[in-house]
This record gives structure tokens, C-alpha cells and sequence, in this order.
């Protein structure tokens, strides 16, 4: 077949301009759904008061408590080890046998299924440790689960930096951990948050790594300490949605929005500081 | 003696880049490093400053004394405080103009703020950029032309009071204009500090260098007065590499 270049050429930029259209569609799409359901479930009350008649009425502030609790554990335990990680990764290891085994590691890492985590920090976290199913347990959990995504994203952010800034650094005599601290880091740190962001996303979201180590299936009251259990958004969701007989589509749907909007707000939070980073870059 | 080099033998893997150099650098003069590429100028010039040892496959073997003691036993950032490095390319770090130069000041400890304004004006000073400058020290040094770039480099480097600056092809990626005032700079710096300056530009090496090496295949051809180099080379290599035969 013979075909004018230039034809051709639109034809293949309207392919890839309906391919790039129809992922706005399923995004869009599940926003409009939720808010269009959820939506008149939200009220002051359904955010602050505790559930009621078997879940089928009250509101859902234990859960978003609960999902507060487990997503800042996980990012205090997963942030500061992903991140010493990468700049050991990037900054310090030599290209042997040794650290190509933990990089490997780590990829493979990532493609765990979130299920066998939650088994994992069954094991690790709640029996051996002694944990019990609690808070701790569960943030250790997901923490776990997101370290690939954070050291994944910090390393490539830390790699990024020009290598000639760090020869420049260590030619007036600064040490190489001066050099990163003053020099990399400043300059990765937009990169580091996006992979932080990524992370508080699928930990908020993930049901099954908290299923065994910290959700709890109806407790109308608040922690009392990092050993409690909690309710969480994902798993009240599924609760409601298939354990709970009756429960109004208005409830579900409304509860589907909150955890939206929380990840949603969490992410602006984590973009707002990443864009004050930016403003300071000079490069 | 500022520099005494003894056999050195260097090698990237298995490639050996420099083969038995021995020479003598003498405080207060310019030597300039001539050669074609891949001659081993550079690679001998990051000896110096053991900045080689950033990469891995590197390795080598012989004797660099500076000042009397020998490199390899002195504290790295110590020693390169004291043998400040220019590089090809203008290699701004990514902060202000001011930053730049109290960058490496703060990183050995210097904390006092009248020590780093006093420092920064007479290094853009020597370095002759402050009156370009002056005005704008709180910008990003990324909004300054590559020439100035260039002077801004060396005056951070002279900002740590060195003893010797080592010039890497420093105007290799700027335009005669720029060169001629980045070598107004060198002539100025003549003055107070040892420098070695590794050159691509044979003219330049005539205008600027005491005494002249050069540099071939990793040997050490030829060195001596940068006159002698240039009217009556002893060796045939370097008379052909002058009048531009090869290279």
C-alpha cells in the first residue's frame, strides 16, 4: 500500500492522540462516579462520628483516623530507610556482585503481591515480634511494601544530579558526604517526594497488607497506642461493601470519596512542598 | 619545588595512559601541558589532585611529592584546598554567584560572614569579574555567560587561597574573547600562585606558560623554557606538533 508521508504522519499522530484520550476516560470516569454517589453521604457528621446500627449509619472518623495512623508510620519508617538506601545505592556502592543481588532485590521487592506482604507481616511483625495485631505491625507492613517505590524514585532523583556537581564539590576539597548532603540532596529532593507521594498513595489505598496486621472489622473507638487496633479506610470499604448486608450505596460510595479525597489532599500536601523545593533550584 | 613527579606509571583498566613520567614543578611559575588528545595531559593533571581516584578502574603506580611530602599519605580535602582545579567546561555549582565562591569556604569550616565577603571580593577581584558582578551576587550563577562562568570557577577556587590552581583546557568551550579575558586572569594570577595549565591551543601555551611540556602517547617528550619549546624544540615530535603536523 502506497500512502502520502503526510497522511500517514496525521494518521499516526490521531492513533496516538485517541490512545493518550482514553486514559482520561476510566480516570474521569471513576472521579464522577464517586462524587456523583458519595457525594451526598458527606456531612460533618459522617466525617466525625463513629459508625452506627452495624455500620449501616454514623459516620466513618475511626477509619480516616486509622488510615491517618497507618499511612504516617509507614512513611516514617519507609522514608528514612529508602532514602539511606538509595544514597547508599547511587552514591556509595560499587558495581559488584554483592549489590547487583540488592538491587535485584529490590525490583523483585516491588513486584510482591500486596497479599503476601500482609502474611509476611503476619509473621514477622504480629507473631514473631510480638507486635500482636496493632498499629505498629501494620505500618511496618506497608511501610515494607512501599520501600521499593521510594528507593525506586530517590535513586533515580539522586542519579539525576549532574555527576559534574559532585566532581566539582570534592575538587575543593569538601568530603563526599558534604558533597552529598550540601550538593546532591538539595537537588534530588523534588525526586524524592514524587516517590514519597507515590508511596502515601498505594499505602492508603492497599487492603490486603493491613488485613492481618492491624484492620479491625468494627471498633467504635480511637487507639490508645501504636499496639491498638484499628479500623482503616480500604478495609471498612470492602466490610461494608461485601461482609455488611444493607448497607446504603450512599455510605459506600461516600466512604470511597473520603479515601479519595484524603489521598488526594495528602499528595497536594507533599506537591506544595515539592513545588517550594523547585522554585529554589538554580538549573 | 612545588611538585616533584617520580615515574609515574598510570593506566584506565588495562589501557596504560601515562608511561614513566618524571618531572619537576617549580612554585611560582606557569607550566603549561601541550600534546594532542588522548596524550595523557589531563589524566596527569588529576594526579596531581588525586582527583583520578574518583574513578574506580583507575590505577597507578610511582611517586607525586608536593612541597616536600608525598600526596598519597596527606588528607584529600586538605590537600585539594591547597591545589585548587579548573575544568574544561564552566562547571557552576547550582546556587548564587556569592554561593559558589563561600560554598567550599564553609565546607573547611570557615563560618565568619565578614571572612567570606572579604574573600569573595578578592577572589572575583584576581579574577577578574567583580566589576561584572558586583552588582548581582545574590543570582544564579547559571545566568552569568560562559566566560564569566569561567573566571567565576576560578575565583571560587582562589576563594580557599591555594598554592597551586591546575587549569584543565579552561577555554576549550569558550569563545577568543572570553579566552583572552579567562588568560587576563591567568596573567594576573601568575603572580601569586604556582599553576599548572593543561592546554589544547598551542598559541596559548606561547602566550601564557614559563616553561612548556610536552606531552605524547602518555611520555613525557619534552621540557624546558616555553622559548626554547617554541623556536628550538630538542626533539623532532615536538617541532612537528608546534607547526601543526599532526595532532
Amino acid at each position: 500500500m502506497n500512502m502520502n508521508p503526510r497522511t500517514t504522519q496525521k494518521l499516526a499522530f490521531a492513533f496516538f492522540l485517541l490512545a493518550t484520550l482514553l486514559i482520561i476516560v476510566p480516570v474521569g470516569l471513576i472521579v464522577v462516579v464517586i462524587i456523583q454517589k458519595g457525594l451526598p453521604a458527606i456531612s460533618w457528621e459522617f466525617l466525625t462520628s463513629v459508625p452506627k446500627k452495624g455500620m449501616r449509619a454514623g459516620g466513618i472518623f475511626p477509619a480516616i483516623i486509622g488510615t491517618l495512623y497507618l499511612v504516617s508510620g509507614a512513611i516514617l519508617f519507609a522514608l528514612p530507610i529508602g532514602l539511606f538506601s538509595a544514597i547508599y545505592l547511587s552514591e556509595y556502592a560499587k558495581d559488584n556482585y554483592m549489590n547487583r543481588i540488592i538491587k535485584l532485590s529490590i525490583v523483585n521487592l516491588a513486584g510482591v503481591p500486596s497479599v503476601v506482604y500482609g502474611l509476611f507481616g503476619l509473621a514477622l511483625f504480629v507473631d514473631f515480634f510480638k507486635f500482636g495485631v496493632s498499629i505498629l505491625a501494620g505500618s511496618l507492613t506497608l511501610g515494607i511494601m512501599i520501600l521499593p517505590i521510594i528507593i525506586t524514585a530517590s535513586r533515580e532523583a539522586l542519579e539525576a544530579v549532574p555527576s559534574s556537581f559532585r566532581e566539582v564539590s570534592l575538587s575543593l576539597g569538601a568530603s563526599k558526604w558534604q558533597t552529598i548532603r550540601h550538593i546532591v540532596l538539595p537537588n534530588s529532593i523534588s525526586g524524592i517526594i514524587t516517590g514519597t507521594i507515590l508511596g502515601i498513595g498505594r499505602a492508603a489505598g492497599e487492603t490486603a497488607p493491613i488485613l492481618f496486621t492491624v484492620a479491625a472489622f468494627y471498633i467504635p473507638k480511637l487507639p490508645h497506642s501504636i499496639f491498638d487496633q484499628v479500623m482503616a479506610l480500604p478495609y471498612h470499604l470492602y466490610v461494608i461493601s461485601t461482609q455488611v448486608p444493607n448497607v446504603s450505596e450512599q455510605i459506600r460510595y461516600g466512604t470511597a470519596l473520603v479515601l479519595i479525597g484524603m489521598v488526594l489532599l495528602m499528595n497536594l500536601a507533599a506537591i506544595i512542598i515539592r513545588y517550594q523545593f523547585r522554585k529554589k533550584k538554580k538549573w | 619545588m612545588k611538585f616533584i613527579i617520580e615515574n609515574v606509571n598510570a593506566w584506565f583498566g588495562s589501557v596504560q595512559s601515562l608511561k614513566e613520567i618524571s618531572m619537576e614543578v617549580k612554585a611560582d611559575e606557569i607550566l603549561t601541558i601541550i600534546g594532542p588528545s588522548n596524550s595523557g595531559k589531563t589524566t596527569f593533571l588529576r594526579i596531581l589532585n588525586r582527583m583520578h581516584e574518583l574513578n574506580p578502574v583507575f590505577r597507578m603506580q610511582g611517586r607525586v611529592q608536593f612541597n616536600g611530602s608525598d600526596i598519597s599519605t596527606m588528607e584529600v580535602g586538605l590537600l585539594r584546598k591547597k591545589i585548587g582545579m579548573v575544568f574544561a567546561l564552566p562547571l557552576p555549582l547550582p546556587f548564587t554567584i556569592y554561593e559558589n565562591i563561600t560554598y567550599a569556604l564553609k565546607m573547611h569550616g570557615i563560618r565568619n560572614r565578614s571572612i567570606h565577603m572579604e574573600r569573595a571580593e578578592k577572589a572575583l577581584r584576581q579574577a577578574s569579574l567583580w566589576n561584572e558582578v558586583k552588582d548581582r551576587l545574590k543570582t544564579s550563577a547559571f545566568k552569568l555567560s560562559g566566560g564569566q562562568q569561567q573566571r567565576l570557577c576560578i575565583a571560587r577556587t582562589l576563594a580557599l587561597e591555594p598554592d597551586v590552581i591546575l587549569f584543565d583546557e579552561p577555554c576549550s568551550g569558550l569563545d577568543p574573547i572570553s579566552t583572552a579575558k579567562v588568560e587576563e586572569a591567568m596573567f594576573e594570577l601568575k603572580k601569586e600562585y604556582t599553576i599548572v595549565l593543561v592546554t589544547n591551543n598551542v598559541k596559548q601555551a606561547a602566550r601564557v606558560g614559563d616553561k612548556t611540556a610536552f606531552f605524547l602517547n602518555g611520555e613525557l617528550i619534552e621540557l624546558d623554557k616555553t622559548e626554547k619549546i617554541f623556536t628550538v624544540p630538542s626533539d623532532q615530535r615536538t617541532d612537528d606538533y608546534i607547526r601543526g603536523k599532526f595532532g
